[in-house]
């Protein structure tokens, strides 16, 4: 029973920073209708500037901040200059630019950084322990809620996240009642980086920090967001935490470790196969 | 007579279509102006025209500016609210949310507050309905929705895109009066495209018939409504 409970809790740890990574997918789904395959290069990327900061002296909060900032400012760049070219081309273009964005990070943090594994400090004093979940599992808990919260607040109650909202649903509309759409997709692409930038930030102590260190956790955050439906904020949350438990316990009593990754494979062909659209995807109600 | 809305020689195409030859139109200030035709001869075209929704080529002046080739937000921000063929619902949020966007480059709280209760007098089937899914609404609730979405901008010209489409005429007359008295009221200009031609003309102080592109006829709605062409060809009778 114990060694249940650790793997439940520690499952809801590591599944808070799939969800967050999750939603960062999903924010961006919902605007492009596409995945972005580069979410977790990207924040590889962002996890790499946060080592550099604190590796030049910062203390770990200040750098995380600026980090989260860097990686916003990343994000707009990348839609305005990368993305924004190819709004209209087709699905597999924009696929491909996404692939390449991939690639790219991936071997531009490889070549500043080297490809050598290096330890990520987690900020949470041992005080932060419980029973059965260590500090930095208390804290990486709390930050992505935090994060969660924060961003359900700022989508549901301020003008802004409306805005953001509507460009994303129907970008036409948008535009006759004033909203410039092109900056709310910039504006997308940022958050989604930063909320993406927090995931790193969490999971690099538990992972380590390498260029390849996403690439695992992109492969749940994917199975969460599809598990949740696609286009289902509330979902991707819930999907990543199912999705974080399920690979504990199943890896810890059943198929062991080595084989975990398949559990995000198995689910993400499983929900495709039997229901396309997840938990909460888009049940949409519409009437003519 | 310097019109509020002024629009001299506009061309418009889709691809290599040309739907717009040279249209020549103006609308004055607090007045209703209808745009009459049949399908295709391109009075949706004019309207996403004015809002630089399409590529044009000609004129465009609003309060005696140029609009033409500007963005279609900022065209909106000048004061140009269109509702649309289709409606353009913003159908996965709610009603109120919907009115919100409306009014969402008005930076004005108190007004904002003022002009949704203002709306939900016109239209009390809204504010029982606003926290509803605007999907969830029905044809004509939906079009209350969008010529409120459109009013919460505080516009001073509204556009106007087949409202009585799908509409029970029940329904029709109801909308088309509250029109009537918004425009009596604040004194907001309408661009009224419709193909219902006698509800239109009942509606509207000036009406231009166009047919390919082209204004082939103009005149107060009551000369319109007498022009026995126009009387054969929209009226039917």
């Amino acid at each position: 029973m114990e060694a249940v409970m650790f793997q439940l809790l520690a499952g809801l740890a590591t599944g808070s920073i799939y969800a967050s990574l999750a939603l960062a997918l999903v924010m961006i789904y919902q605007a492009t209708h596409l995945v972005n395959f580069a979410q977790g290069e990207m924040a590889m990327f962002a996890t790499y500037l946060a080592w550099s900061l604190i590796n030049a002296g910062m203390g770990y909060w200040p750098a995380f901040c600026l980090t989260v900032l860097g990686a916003f400012v990343l994000g707009v760049l990348i839609e305005r200059i990368v993305i924004r070219p190819v709004e209209n081309a087709p699905v597999l273009a924009v696929v491909v630019v996404f692939i390449g964005l991939l690639v790219i990070l991936n071997s531009v943090a490889g070549w500043i950084f080297s490809y050598t594994i290096k330890s990520f400090p987690s900020p949470f004093p041992p005080a932060l322990g419980l029973r059965y979940m260590s500090p930095h599992q208390v804290g990486a808990l709390l930050v992505t809620l935090l994060v969660l919260a924060l961003l359900y607040v700022f989508f549901r109650f301020t003008p802004l996240g409306l805005a953001m909202r509507a460009a994303a649903e129907n970008p036409v509309s948008s535009r006759l009642v004033g909203i410039r759409v092109g900056w709310m997709l910039a504006l997308g692409w940022g958050l989604a980086a930063a909320v993406g930038a927090v995931a790193g930030m969490m999971v690099a102590p538990i992972v380590y920090l390498d260029p390849n260190m996403m690439s695992g956790i992109l492969l749940y955050a994917f199975a969460a967001a599809l598990l949740g439906g696609i286009d289902s904020p509330g979902g991707a949350v819930l999907g990543g935490l199912v999705v974080g438990v399920l690979e504990n316990l199943l890896g810890a009593f059943v198929i062991g470790n080595e084989l975990k990754l398949v559990v995000a494979l198995v689910l993400i062909v499983g929900v495709l196969l039997v229901r396309p659209s997840g938990f909460f995807g888009s049940v949409q109600v519409s009437r003519v | 007579m310097s019109g509020l809305l002024e629009v001299a020689g506009l061309r418009a195409a889709y691809g290599a279509t040309r739907v717009l030859h040279g249209m020549d139109f103006q609308l004055a200030e607090r007045s209703i102006t209808a745009l009459l035709g049949a399908n295709g001869a391109g009075k949706t075209t004019t309207l996403r025209a004015i809002c630089g929704m399409v590529r044009t080529e000609g004129e465009v002046r609003f309060a005696a500016k140029r609009i033409d080739g500007r963005r279609t937000e900022d065209i909106a921000r000048l004061g140009i609210a269109h509702v649309p063929d289709g409606r353009g619902t913003f159908l996965h949020l709610t009603t109120e949310e919907n009115l919100r966007l409306g009014a969402y480059v008005r930076k004005d709280r108190a007004a904002f507050a003022r002009d949704l209760e203002r709306m939900y007098g016109y239209f009390p089937r809204l504010k029982e309905r606003r926290r509803q899914q605007a999907g969830t609404l029905s044809g004509g609730e939906q079009q209350m929705l969008a010529v409120s979405r459109a009013l919460m901008l505080a516009p001073k010209l509204m556009l106007l895109d087949e409202p009585s489409f799908g509409l029970a005429p029940l329904v029709v007359r109801e909308l088309f009066a509250i029109l009537r008295a918004i425009n009596a009221e604040s004194g907001v200009a309408m661009l009224l495209v419709e193909q219902n031609a006698a509800m239109a003309l009942e509606l509207a102080d000036h009406a231009y018939v166009i047919e390919t592109g082209r204004v082939v006829r103009a005149g107060s709605a009551a000369d319109i409504k007498c022009d026995d062409a126009v009387r054969r060809a929209y009226l039917g009778y």
